[in-house]
């Protein structure tokens, strides 16, 4: 039983990475109706992002006392920034002029610039992995004989008060009205005076900087990663994205702990572990599309004519 | 009819180019490359008929692929000591391509576009994934070597690339032809009904599903093919052959050359090879002799493909040789009004010809 608890911590500190990302997609999706392929790219961007600010600041080790907030902050903003900026450039270079296209075009599109970011990540870093450096100081606590650590309270309670604040924004906020707006009917959503390229390239910036601090968070969790590390991270977001309903909020944070979960137990309890995961996670996404295509908290739409 | 004429002239001169090629050029290594160019032309046509066709996009071609040549890999080889002729083991890989094709197709056809496409991802992403796991029937990473020669009238392959060629030039040849039979066929027209619109092609009587499977079952059977060929030239099956790039690498060619047009998606498949195997390592050379030791081009050809598919969809979407179904279809025949005057006098035009 203490395996299984202990296999229950790892995942939802996995799932709070999952949920980070899955949270750009579910609101790229839900306004202009678009798989973001290259956004799994973008937070290994944000790993890169936040890499480069620690060794501009000459940081390569723990960090300790009241220095810790103010590196990590900085580290965390500043990915945050550079991926929602990078994030809107995407938009506005690859998606906007396909906005009335066949569906399957600006897919393809994505597809591009995923290929793209992840070369140039590989033309900066080089193909092998990097190391990150373990900024934060890593006690943990045992409960039980469940071994819970820094890192993982980190992954968990940034995932969830950034889900917090969007939730926020989006419900409280005219910004997150006009968003959910456009959502809804874009061109009703214009005519009433709603600026549609402003609020779809402010989804990207919000998605996209979500994306970097998940960056941020997997190269303190995992301390290495390298240019390729988004592919699958994405893909395991975006099943999470589904599985709670895509175009919904807190179904991508539900389906991003979820597959977390999913993902350590089948380690742990599949003979072969490690390797069948990602086969494991595939495969929930086939099922959940092919009996629950809404996802969990989707309400599902009547198909357009 | 001197344009068809002109048509015929010219299939004949390029039919006779190709079959002349490995003697005019005994370069081993060249004709090796246009051995793989012709596998990968295969999988294009193949693709072709799902995605360019049907307009379904599959994102995980690749898997059927590496059923192609893990078939061969396992039903001619040392592996379990089963010896299947090569000649029999292309219908026998593709037919076992195809089934995949239907069973791997069936879980989506209730799913919308993008979301088909990402399931077929996943597809692409299980498949080389179980190939390397289940270590004990395919050796795991180490894939599976030394597997049978093909011979024609008791004599065998061996090591050099032209028989493989001539057969790939054959299987392209019959690939042309039933393509574009299935093209012109009650098929064909349903493909295309559907993928300009499903709904009202099933309120059209359509069967969608019958024509959504027959589809995937043919597209893959091209790289059943495709799989078997190249295994056996290669002598080799191992799972990192099949990853998410090759299915890209497919997907850019039929973007390059245009979907849905037979002409098309071939030059597009065999500049991209071209550009792949020719052009990146010579111009690596040349960076090299230029004093830049550390430019490695060869090393950026996905950022190429990445390049292609942006620039080709936000440019020109129906490739570079359209065909006039999917020019109409990206430009909106009816809100174009010399696009749809040139597709009324075709239309007169081809309905007084006989």
């Amino acid at each position: 039983m203490e395996i299984f608890f202990q296999q229950v911590v790892n995942g939802l500190s996995l799932g709070g990475i999952y949920a980070l990302i899955a949270l750009g997609y579910t609101m790229v999706y839900g306004i202009i109706e678009l798989i973001n392929f290259a956004h799994g790219d973008v937070y290994t961007l944000g790993t890169f992002f936040s890499l480069a600010i620690l060794s501009a600041i000459g940081v390569s080790g723990e960090v300790h006392g009241p220095a810790l907030i103010g590196i990590v902050a900085l580290a965390v903003l500043s990915a945050m920034l550079l991926c929602g900026v990078t994030g809107v450039l995407i938009e506005r270079l690859a998606y906007r002029r396909l906005r009335n296209a066949p569906r399957l075009a600006p897919l393809i599109t994505a597809i591009g610039m995923s290929f793209i970011l992840e070369n140039v990540m590989q033309l900066w870093r080089g193909p092998s992995p990097v190391p990150f450096p373990q900024v934060i100081p890593n006690p943990s606590a045992s409960f039980g004989g469940v071994v819970v650590s820094a890192k993982q309270v980190l992954v968990v309670g940034l995932a969830v008060v950034m889900m917090a604040a969007l939730q926020v924004f989006i419900y409280n906020t005219k910004l997150g009205k006009a968003m959910r707006a456009t959502a809804q009917d874009r061109d009703a959503a214009q005519l009433m005076g709603i600026n549609i390229n402003t609020t779809i390239a402010l989804t990207f910036l919000i998605g996209s900087a979500l994306a970097g601090a998940a960056g941020f968070v997997s190269g303190v969790y995992y301390g290495t990663t390298w240019f390729f590390n988004g592919f699958e991270a994405g893909l395991k977001a975006f099943t999470a994205a589904v599985l709670g309903g895509i175009g919904n909020v807190a179904g991508a944070m539900l389906g991003g702990f979820l597959i977390g979960l999913v993902e350590a137990v089948a380690t742990q309890y599949i003979p072969g572990g490690a390797q069948w995961s990602n086969v494991v996670v595939f495969s929930v996404l086939v099922l959940v599309l092919i009996f629950r295509p809404s996802g969990l908290l989707g309400e599902s739409l009547p198909e357009k004519v | 009819m001197p344009a068809r004429r002109r048509a015929a002239v010219t299939i004949i001169a390029i039919g006779v180019a190709l079959l002349a090629f490995p003697f005019v050029d005994r370069n081993n290594a060249q004709i090796d490359f246009m051995a793989n160019a012709g596998a990968f032309i295969l999988l294009a046509l193949g693709l072709n008929i799902v995605v360019g066709f049907a307009g379904l996009l599959d994102l995980g071609y690749a898997a059927f692929f590496a059923i192609g040549s893990y078939s061969y890999a396992m039903l001619a080889s040392q592996q379990f000591g089963i010896h299947i002729p090569f000649w029999v083991m292309l219908f026998v890989a593709s037919g076992i391509a195809a089934i995949f094709g239907i069973l791997l197709g069936a879980p989506t056809l209730r799913l919308r576009g993008d979301y088909l496409a990402i399931v077929t991802l996943g597809f692409g992403e299980i498949v080389p994934q179980t190939f390397l796991n289940l270590e004990k029937y395919t050796n795991g990473p180490n894939g599976i070597s030394s597997l049978d020669q093909p011979s024609l009238f008791g004599k065998a392959f061996g090591f050099s690339a032209t028989p493989y060629y001539y057969v790939t030039l054959v299987l392209i040849a019959l690939g042309i032809v039933v393509a574009s039979n299935l093209q012109n066929s009650r098929l064909g027209r349903a493909w295309m009904a559907i993928r300009e619109d499903e709904l009202a092609a099933r309120h059209m009587g359509i069967n969608t599903t019958a024509a959504k499977l027959s589809a995937f079952a043919l597209g893959a059977s091209f790289s059943g093919l495709a799989g078997v060929v190249y295994a056996a030239k290669l002598n080799l099956v191992s799972p990192d052959e099949f990853q998410f790039n090759v299915s890209v690498l497919v997907l850019s060619m039929l973007v390059l050359g245009g979907m849905g047009n037979i002409a098309g998606v071939i030059i597009g498949s065999f500049v991209l090879s071209f550009i792949n195997s020719f052009l990146l390592p010579q111009s690596t050379s040349l960076a090299h002799a230029a004093g830049l030791v550390n430019l490695d081009f060869t090393n950026y050809r996905f950022m190429l493909y990445g390049v292609i598919l942006v620039l080709m969809m936000l440019f020109r979407p129906e490739g570079l040789i359209p065909s006039r179904q999917r020019k109409a279809e990206f430009h909106e025949a009816l809100s174009d009004p010399t696009l749809a005057a040139q597709e009324q006098a075709e239309y007169s035009g081809a309905a007084a010809a006989p």
